[in-house]
């Protein structure tokens, strides 16, 4: 089955994966964490997603072989290849590229002919993650998601095109078509709501709520001066009553539409009472099932459709004599090959991409290896950016902000600008170098290893580890706040406490930093290194993971 | 003179709900200036709320309150067209009283 | 005159405390744990130097609530004098260096003293996710 349209060429591959049976009278299709790629890519799922604590072995944090086995899905088929990093390449080169806004049109209108009443939600992280969002300020993917039919959003990295330009797209371009819904974004002087909580719909005469969470820590993962006036966080107390008042008000399936990563959806689950299920977004857990969380109330659905376009979730519920008597989840993974381009998105793609052509597919180097990103403590792509900062900045170690986005280029593949820009398109590109203590160094990493690590998710934010380049360390996972960084190593010499490192870096959170934009760094290293050598990416020794089903054994 | 306070009072099912924004630095007497100087201390000590002429609340300040301080509470009683005045102190000896009439 | 003696006449007893525990004294000594008093203040603070802080006190008699902040240089942030037909429950904003314990303290027209804790983190940022 080698070749690139191996799949299509297996009979009846659309129909099994695609065919959906009819189910109840209430439906939601849900896509999120697209960051702005409109066309078919490859993205490798990580092959380490740890879970610590009782969230040990527990979904989302299975990778590989345990993800499958979890979900009993058979090992080398399409979908193994699109839930695992599994033989990652060979299986790319089988079943080919993912996702694409023009072929997941043509699944939601599969989808919208045989469910007329489904509505389309996205989780947000839509206006950001791509050179043409980031050159149209995310106008592309406003008029693709509305092209696509998108009746709900909540958000994230919208943020990082700033309040002004949220509230201009808003009241002008979703008016009417789009309910842009965040129940925790308020004013910070009084606390005033800044966009409507939730969105009402009625399906097949059931009245539905789907309340929206934009990321409770965008001031903090993302610059708070982009955001000056607004205050965010998880708002338990403000969604409960929320769930009580559109309860009152008659709704009978509460759904929310949240942003918070699956990890604090599943606590938070827990503890609020009166949500069926969440649609989740942010941690980019493509998870096939949905986990079922029980509470004071009864039980929630919880969900999470993975990221960049790979997966549509469908949710059906059996609403009759005024309460769910069942429900069907599927999530589809979106394989190019077997879904045929819609010619409306496909034309609107086009004519993004026209004025910017030579621009964005001018080839800056080929790579030899296999380039990704997610991962805990490391992706190839990573590890390159901190190659380049290292270098181009002459720093003696390089941070890289664990984004969970940014496309996969398999081995021999050109990266052109536009890939390039896959990996670094945000609003605040500036490259910094700073000179910091070795104490200042161990403070930020345990910093970050406890917004990802610590055991209880309220307390966790963000992305993924921070990345190290020119470093060795020790990461024990489990460790206390604080005392999980250990033997950090600069060509083999512990760290100093009281030296001073120059530390290259990009992404400053914080106002008012300037410096080259990262995508001029890097262009200059692979002026210099046009062949990349496959590398493999460091990552720190682990203690205490062995066995862990969340990492690649 | 410092700026006018914001201040909202709503009265609904016999309780009025009192929110107050001030507008003061509240320095700590710790963060230093560009230059590299302490900037000295300087933060509201006294804060009183009355209801008519009935004092509703006393609040007395440290160095930790934020800047441009918030203060939200609640009283028994009040009604549409009362008055509540808001006066603080600090320790440099400024004060300011703002009022608002219940909503 | 001590200062002590000085700041006593002032009522602002604990405000020069450069411990939790040297200000839990000058305001009347060891509370007891209670269930009755409901602080709300963010896990993590999405602003140090603005961190939303209310607490809610249950507790029959209540006539003052005390706000602290663990690891500031002087923990007692903020005492509130709450007279008859006010409701027991105070919200204010505070300033946090670091990760630190947020201690609320009641006390009873009686005297007694209660307390309820909540950690904040304080995190640097970044790393947008
Ligand atoms: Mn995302
Ligand atoms: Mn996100």
């Amino acid at each position: 089955l080698a070749g690139k349209d191996a799949l299509a060429a297996t009979p009846g591959a659309a129909e099994q994966l695609y065919a959906v049976p009819k189910f109840g009278n209430v439906s939601l299709l849900h896509i999120t964490d697209c960051h702005a790629q409109l066309r078919p890519l490859y993205f490798r799922e990580p092959s380490v997603n740890l879970g610590i604590g009782e969230a040990a072995g527990k979904a989302p944090h299975l990778v590989g072989d345990a993800l499958l086995k979890q979900f009993k899905i058979a090992p080398k088929t399409a979908r193994a290849h699109a839930f695992s990093y599994l033989d990652f390449s060979a299986a790319a080169k089988v079943y080919g590229k993912v996702g694409g806004f023009a072929h997941l049109s043509t699944l939601v209108q599969q989808l919208r002919a045989s469910r007329p009443h489904a509505v389309l939600c996205d989780g947000g992280d839509t206006w950001q993650g791509s050179a043409t969002a980031l050159w149209t300020k995310g106008q592309d993917m406003v008029d693709a998601a509305k092209l696509l039919g998108v009746e709900i959003m909540a958000p994230h990295w919208e943020f990082t095109l700033g309040a002004q330009r949220v509230q201009e797209i808003v009241q002008k371009d979703f008016q009417g078509k789009v309910d842009f819904v965040a129940q925790n974004v308020v004013t910070a002087d009084f606390g005033d709501a800044v966009f409507a909580p939730y969105s009402w719909r009625e399906m097949n005469g059931v009245p539905v709520a789907v309340i929206g969470q934009a990321f409770p820590y965008t001031p903090i993962a993302n610059p708070r001066y982009m955001v000056p006036d607004w205050s965010f966080g998880i708002q338990e107390e403000r969604l409960q009553a929320l769930v009580k008042e559109v309860r009152a008000k008659g709704a009978k399936v509460v759904v929310l539409l949240s942003h918070n990563g699956m990890d604090v959806d599943l606590k938070l689950a827990s503890r609020v009472t009166g949500i069926d299920a969440i649609l989740g977004g942010h941690t980019h857990d493509g998870v096939p099932t949905p986990v079922v969380v029980s509470n004071q109330g009864g039980q929630t659905l919880v969900t999470n459709a993975g990221s960049n376009g790979k997966f549509l979730g469908v949710l059906d519920f059996d609403v009759r004599d005024g309460r769910i008597q069942g429900y069907q989840y599927r999530l589809l993974p979106v394989f190019s090959n077997l879904l045929p381009a819609d010619r409306a998105m496909q034309a609107h793609i086009d004519a993004v991409r026209a004025p910017f052509r030579a621009r964005l597919d001018e080839t800056l180097a080929v790579t030899e290896g296999l380039l990704y990103r997610r991962g805990n403590f490391n992706g190839s792509w990573d590890q390159l950016i901190v190659d380049g900062l290292l270098a181009v900045k002459g720093a003696d170690l390089a941070f890289s902000p664990g984004f969970r986005w940014g496309t996969s280029l398999l081995p021999g593949a050109p990266i052109t600008r536009g890939d390039l820009m896959d990996q670094l398109a945000i609003t605040y590109p500036a490259t910094t170098l700073t000179e910091m203590t070795g104490a200042t160094i161990k403070t930020i990493m345990e910093d970050v290893c406890d917004n990802l690590f610590h055991p209880d998710p309220y307390y966790q934010q963000g992305g993924d580890m921070v990345r190290v380049g020119g470093m060795s360390y020790t990461c024990t996972p489990a460790a206390a706040t604080g005392r999980r960084i250990s033997d950090m190593r600069l060509n083999g010499k512990l760290l100093d406490a009281d030296k001073i490192y120059k530390v290259a870096g990009w992404a400053p959170v914080a106002e008012g930093a300037s410096g080259p934009p990262i995508w001029d760094v890097m262009e200059t290293y692979l002026r210099a290194h046009s062949v990349v050598r496959a590398r493999r990416p460091d990552q720190p020794t682990l203690v205490g993971t062995a066995g862990n089903p969340g990492m690649a054994a | 003179m410092a700026d006018p306070m914001k201040i909202r009072a709503n009265a609904a099912n016999g309780v009025t709900e009192v929110k107050v924004l001030m507008a003061h630095p509240m320095e700590a007497g710790i963060r230093k200036d560009a230059a590299g100087n302490v900037v000295p201390a300087h933060y509201i000590t006294d804060v009183t709320v009355k209801h008519g002429e009935r004092v509703v609340l006393q609040c007395q300040w440290g160095q930790s309150v934020s800047q441009n301080p918030y203060l939200a509470f609640k009283f028994k009683g009040g009604a549409k067209g009362d008055t509540v005045s808001v006066s603080w102190q600090d320790n440099l000896g400024e004060s300011r009283t703002d009022q608002v009439t219940v909503a | 005159v001590t200062s002590r003696q000085a700041l006593a006449a002032t009522g602002r007893e604990g405000f020069s405390a450069k411990s939790l525990a040297d200000a839990l004294a000058a305001v009347g000594g060891t509370p007891a744990d209670s269930k009755d008093i409901v602080i709300t203040s963010p896990d993590i603070a999405e602003n140090g130097a603005v961190v939303p802080v209310s607490v809610a006190s249950n507790i029959p008699g209540t006539s003052e609530i005390y706000f602290f902040v663990e690891k500031n240089p002087n923990p007692l942030a903020a005492k509130f004098i709450i007279p008859e037909g006010t409701t027991t429950a105070v919200q204010s904003r505070l300033k946090m260096g670091q990760s630190t314990n947020v201690v609320a303290v009641v006390k009873t027209a009686d005297g007694k003293l209660y307390s309820a804790t909540k950690e904040t983190k304080v995190t640097l940022g970044g790393c947008g996710g």
